[in-house]
């Protein structure tokens, strides 16, 4: 195959964080993406922040989709953003918190870098179609 | 584009990583990339890990990895995972079992999906190798796309290559069938305190032994046909002919880490083995070989699909084909004169 013909795959990681041990919407997700023909990495269960950069850095994904669902996404989300930063990642991955995340928390999560915030009730399509408009130009 | 080289060569990161999705995504470069990072390869071993789903593949290069950088080695590992065939998307799992290295940046872990390709390697699996190596890794472990039988690309990339066997994995006739069995350097009998593990190491065995038989027989040595009895078969026996191999098998309970001292020094005894018999140099010439053909091969299509495109499309001489008026041998002929008479003019 010649340069002309650019496969170009988006690249999904779903990180589940912290002590929530639910992870049916991950799984949700993550089947979601798979069948818009993404490349899916699911993290597991009970990830820490370090471990979510680690994954993010070496799979290169061009988005990050945090689920969490216990309350500690003020602790857990700015360190994750510090680690993305301090390798170079943060530019360029698209972020995604889907959850239980508070009204009052949502404008500090955005403000750290998060592009959007999906709660209950968001369908597969619209997630799907968010990643599809905005993943990011890489270079 | 050459930063991001550079940066590879500097021990970044985000550099190495970003160099595998542009050889995954075939970008736009990425040829000069993988030219670039050429002159820096040939220092890792390299280590494939096949066998069929479920039979612990990951937890296996998860514990691998940990050794290893407990002997102060560095590890790259490239885990491959089906693709749909329908969306060409996929879920890649493997991660999940890289339990015991998370956290450690010094074990460069990186999922791919085979992305359609048959063989349990996706094509860009070769070049994100050197990426690897051109990276420093001491170590770089390939976990293939559970495989049935027949998928055995893995040898042409991986020097060493492990074949998982679970126990209880079928009868002796299995055994006796081509492909996967043959391409192991070594079998690794996983989950070797569940039953039936012992019955599956003896067919194994067999299995070897009758192999050795007929090649000894085969190269006319008939004094060798002695079997051999001891317990542990490594038989990395040296005949007059200088080093030769044989598969050796290696009991293991990997989510324990049960045998694994075992395994390793095996994969050492291996590679000692490639390089004194010469057999890595052997390997590498055809590893090279088969990637200018292939490239060659890819080259040349492209060459003619432009041609007919040119030409107005493969449509109207399938339409031709369809009414009789040719034949598909003719169309091949047809096309490809005006390459073969360029090149024979350019040879002159």
């Amino acid at each position: 195959m010649s340069e002309a013909q650019e496969q170009r795959t988006i690249r999904c990681l779903v990180g589940k964080v912290g002590l929530d041990g639910h992870d049916r919407g991950a799984h949700v997700i993550a089947r979601a993406f798979r069948d818009a023909g993404f490349e899916v990495i699911y993290s597991g269960l009970h990830k820490a922040p370090d471990e979510i950069v680690q994954a993010t850095v070496q799979e290169d994904v061009d988005v990050l989709g945090l689920s969490i669902l216990s309350g500690a996404h003020s602790t857990l989300i700015p360190k994750i953003m510090d680690g993305l930063e301090e390798y170079g990642a943060k530019e360029d991955t698209l972020i995604l918190v889907g959850g239980i995340i508070p009204e009052e928390d949502r404008d500090e999560l955005l403000d750290l870098g998060v592009a959007h915030i999906f709660g209950p009730g968001a369908s597969m399509d619209e997630i799907v179609e968010f990643v599809q408009e905005n993943v990011p130009e890489r270079r | 584009m050459t930063s991001l080289v550079d940066n590879l060569l500097d021990g970044d990161h985000r550099a190495l990583a970003r160099t595998i999705t542009k050889i995954e995504d075939r970008a736009p470069g990425y040829r000069d990339l993988v030219s670039q990072l050429h002159e820096h390869t040939g220092h890792a071993d390299v280590i494939g890990i096949t066998g069929s789903p479920g039979a612990g593949k990951s937890t296996l290069v998860d514990k691998m990895a940990e050794e290893y950088r407990n002997r102060g080695l560095t590890v790259g590992v490239i885990a491959i995972d089906p693709s749909s065939p329908f969306t060409g998307g996929a879920v890649l799992g493997d991660r999940i079992r890289m339990a015991s290295n998370t956290g450690d940046m010094d074990v460069f872990f990186r999922s791919m999906s085979a992305r359609g390709t048959l063989g349990g390697l996706s094509t860009a699996t070769t070049d994100a190798v050197k990426a690897l190596d051109a990276f420093g890794k001491d170590k770089i472990i390939i976990e293939t796309v559970g495989a049935g039988q027949n998928e055995i690309d893995i040898v042409r990339t991986a020097d060493t290559v492990a074949v998982l066997v679970p126990p209880a994995s079928g009868d002796d006739v299995q055994m006796l069938k081509a492909g996967i069995l043959e391409i192991a350097d070594l079998f690794v009998v996983n989950k070797a305190d569940l039953d039936g593990a012992n019955r599956t190491v003896q067919e194994l065995r067999e299995m070897i032994e009758m192999r050795r038989d007929e090649l000894a027989v085969a190269t006319g040595h008939h004094g060798t046909v002695e079997k051999t009895r001891d317990e542990d078969a490594t038989g990395d026996a040296t005949d007059e002919d200088g080093p030769s191999w044989s598969p050796s098998i290696v009991e293991t309970v990997a989510k324990r880490g049960d045998g694994l001292d075992e395994l390793l020094s095996v994969l050492d005894d291996h590679r000692e083995y490639l390089v004194e018999s010469g057999q890595l140099e052997v390997k590498a010439r055809n590893r090279y070989a088969a990637e200018i053909r292939r490239l060659l091969r890819e080259d040349t299509a492209d060459l003619l699909a432009e041609e007919i495109e040119e030409r107005g499309g493969l449509d109207q001489f399938v339409d031709r084909v369809l009414d009789r008026e040719t034949d598909p041998y003719a169309v091949a002929d047809e096309l490809l004169e005006p390459i073969e008479e360029c090149v024979e003019e350019k040879r002159e």
